[in-house]
């Protein structure tokens, strides 16, 4: 992932003027940070590349040895694997449309001079400093628990039945969180770029004939195209690895219903001692980023750098 | 048939009044310029028009139809800005489609009166290219594009030279005056360029401080300025003033004493100018030249040598700076002591409050007027 976008941020350096090479070497200076940069990328990758490949179970240690790709064809042929895979997915697909969807509706609203507009801003902000746990703490104990729960209480009071969300809806629960700590994001950098759009623009398009929809479509919605790529792009690396949400929440149950790739990695080590088949989850894991870097983030720097 | 008509203007940001009550009538197919310092409220006059800024009180009228209060795309003006505010992720065709777009008009249609535009503007090769594929020219073209194909009753101009460097200002403006004529329509434009107003406009309005000073034909304002801020406002260099005293007054003019003692008879009706005023006597440039019969003794400080003529900055004794345009063959060097020469006839007299003395010989240009554009083909 990380290779994915320096590569890709290059290439958008690319284009702009080269000034004169430097005679001097600079190698020597680079080095140590290179170096260092590349042994934390490497030792952990190469660690765990490693253990998938042996039998490593930390309640049988017995079984020891070379694996070859056991750990790969038990994990691959285990249905857990394809659940988790699919709800990783799921949860960044429905995130991002939420996130950007909300974000981009806020941000135009955000946009507008009303009465209080600063303290809005500061609380739609807010959200972002809240860490994870604490976050999903508060959804699962305060909001959407069945008897304390906020939620709850109005059903009751309307004279609903109770909604029992990590119960009957877990990964839709666990979306619900996850989108709510990062729309925050969203707005901040489609607020950004919306105030960034030329006043005259908007003015031309006003003297055009623009009433307010057609200038959120033809005018409001292109300019933002690049900053919503942004969010989209830097949303998915931190979305493909959420993983606290889900563990204070729901666990990833009931079942499998709600676990990810980070959480059923998680499950394999931890809960099941296996070394080796969480080593191969990872490596699973970091496959399939890749492949969604190597879809999403291309196409997106394309969009970025033009 | 459009007009604009200004009924006492005004326009206030929160208690700061910007616009002090204007009065202004451009008629039908008039080129009209705004000029003024920075910050008199030229764009926010043509704004008012535009109906981009609420106008506080007073009446605007469009042919005669009050549209104090209609939406700015219902006016039926269109605007060229001065940052050209084109639409960056359409091509040059859907910048100028985008209107007719909005309006409904059918996919064919829009496309005809793009073409036509882009023919009159020479844009017909650039229709598909994006606006950042285009140079700052091509680009000032395609926003008067915009304008063009809407068919407009009115186009607004704000400063729209000025992001042009000085060859390509002096073609556009060309261009301009060209189009004015083939559309046959009224145009108001705001300019900080001298030359831009005086050659573009059938009427130039010197604004300053939010009122209208001067309204009137470019030589209008040149030879009968009505104060001392027109008079040195227009024309470039600026006008020289002196301070006289006038010594006698008849019905031929008043008769001034010039620092040094000379005195100089200037065709003027006096009024009510007696003997004994304080006045300023005002003399272009070029109104001016060294002359061995010269009324005015001065020592040259700084020469600039432009080839076809030469401005002499000239130090006069216990007045000031006077400058003097003279032919570009003179080999005055600084400091040379010369004799400059005033032509009665070209000086201007305005009294302590500011007011120009009616000149007594109306010049014959002042109300030359561009003759009416022949039905455009
Ligand atoms: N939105 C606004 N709020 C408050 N004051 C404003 C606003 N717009 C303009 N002004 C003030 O109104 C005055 C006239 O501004 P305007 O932009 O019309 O000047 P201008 O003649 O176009 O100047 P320039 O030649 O520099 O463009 C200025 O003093 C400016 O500070
Ligand atoms: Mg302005």
């Amino acid at each position: 992932m990380a290779t994915q976008t320096s590569t890709s941020s290059a290439a958008t350096a690319l284009p702009a003027k080269r000034v004169g090479r430097r005679s001097v070497n600079t190698w020597p200076l680079l080095s140590p940070s290179v170096i260092l940069l590349f042994l934390w990328m490497i030792v952990p990758l190469a660690m765990t590349l490693w253990f998938s490949f042996q039998y490593y179970n930390l309640l049988s240690p017995e079984v020891a040895g070379f694996a070859g790709w056991d750990n790969y064809s038990y994990l691959l042929t285990d249905p857990a694997l394809w659940t988790a895979m699919i709800n990783t997915l799921y949860l960044v697909f429905w995130v991002l449309v939420i996130t950007v969807g909300l974000g981009t509706l806020l941000a135009v609203l955000f946009d507008q001079e009303f009465y209080g507009r600063g303290v809005a801003r500061l609380l739609a902000i807010a959200p972002f400093f809240v860490m994870p746990t604490v976050s999903a703490l508060i959804w699962k104990n305060m909001l959407m628990h069945p008897v304390n729960g906020l939620f709850a209480f109005f059903s009751r009071s309307l004279g609903l039945p109770v909604i029992d969300f990590f119960t009957d809806f877990p990964l839709t629960s666990v979306i619900i969180i996850v989108a709510w700590q990062w729309l925050p994001f969203a707005l901040l950098i489609l607020l950004t770029a919306i105030q960034s759009l030329d006043h005259e623009q908007k003015e031309a398009a006003r003297m055009d004939g623009a009433g307010p929809f057609s200038m959120f479509f033809f005018i409001i919605l292109p300019h933002l195209a690049r900053a919503i790529s942004v969010v989209i792009m830097i949303e998915t690396i931190f979305l493909l690895s959420v993983f606290a949400e889900i563990y204070v929440t729901t666990s990833g149950g009931p079942g499998l219903a709600s676990t990810n790739l980070a959480f059923l990695i998680y499950l394999r080590a931890l809960r099941e001692y296996d070394v080796g088949g969480a080593s191969a989850g990872g490596v699973i894991a970091v496959i399939l980023a890749n492949i969604v870097a190597i879809f999403l983030v291309r196409s997106i720097a394309k969009n970025i750098a033009d | 048939m459009s007009t604009v008509v200004l009924k006492d203007i005004r326009k206030s940001f929160g208690d700061v009044q910007v616009i002090k009550g204007v009065d202004l009538a451009i008629e039908d197919r008039e080129f009209c310029v705004f000029v003024g310092p920075s910050g008199c409220g030229k764009s926010t006059l043509l704004r008012m028009i535009a109906g981009l800024e609420e106008i506080t009180s007073g009446e605007l009228k469009i042919d005669g139809e009050q549209v104090n209060d209609v939406p700015p795309a219902e006016r039926g003006l269109a605007m060229v800005f001065q940052t050209y505010a084109l639409y960056p992720h359409m091509t040059v065709a859907d910048n100028m489609a985008f209107s007719l777009r909005l309006a409904g008009v059918s996919k064919e249609e829009r496309y005809q009166k793009v073409r036509d535009a882009a023919r009159v503007l020479q844009l017909e090769p650039l229709l598909e290219r994006k606006p950042k594929e285009l140079s700052g020219g091509q680009r000032q073209r395609v926003a008067i594009g915009r304008a063009i194909v809407r068919e407009p009753r009115v186009f607004l101009f704000d400063e729209p030279l000025s992001n042009l460097d000085a060859a390509l200002r002096v073609q556009m403006r060309i261009e301009l005056a060209r189009l004015h004529e083939h559309l046959n329509a009224t145009m108001i434009y705001v300019t900080h360029d001298q030359v831009e107003a005086m050659t573009l406009a059938d009427k130039i309005v010197v604004l300053q401080g939010g009122i209208v000073e001067q309204a009137g034909t470019p030589l209008e304002l040149y030879h009968h300025p009505r104060n001392l801020f027109v008079a040195g406002f227009i024309g470039s260099p600026k006008m020289n003033f002196l301070n006289c005293t006038v010594s006698a007054v008849e019905a031929a003019g008043a008769t001034v004493q010039l620092p040094g003692g000379a005195s100089l008879t200037v065709p003027v009706h006096p009024g009510p100018l007696k003997a004994g005023d304080q006045v300023t006597l005002g003399v272009r440039p070029e109104h001016l030249r060294p002359s061995e019969t010269g009324e005015l003794q001065a020592e040259v400080m700084v020469v600039e040598r432009l080839g076809g003529e030469t401005f002499l900055y000239c130090q006069l004794a216990g007045v000031g700076m006077l400058v003097v345009q003279a032919d570009g063959e003179v080999a005055t060097q600084v400091h040379d002591r010369i004799a400059i020469k005033l032509n009665p006839v070209n000086c201007h007299l305005f009294t302590a409050d500011g007011m120009a003395v009616e000149r007594a010989i109306r010049h014959p240009l002042a109300d030359l007027r561009r003759p009416v554009a022949r039905k455009a083909g």
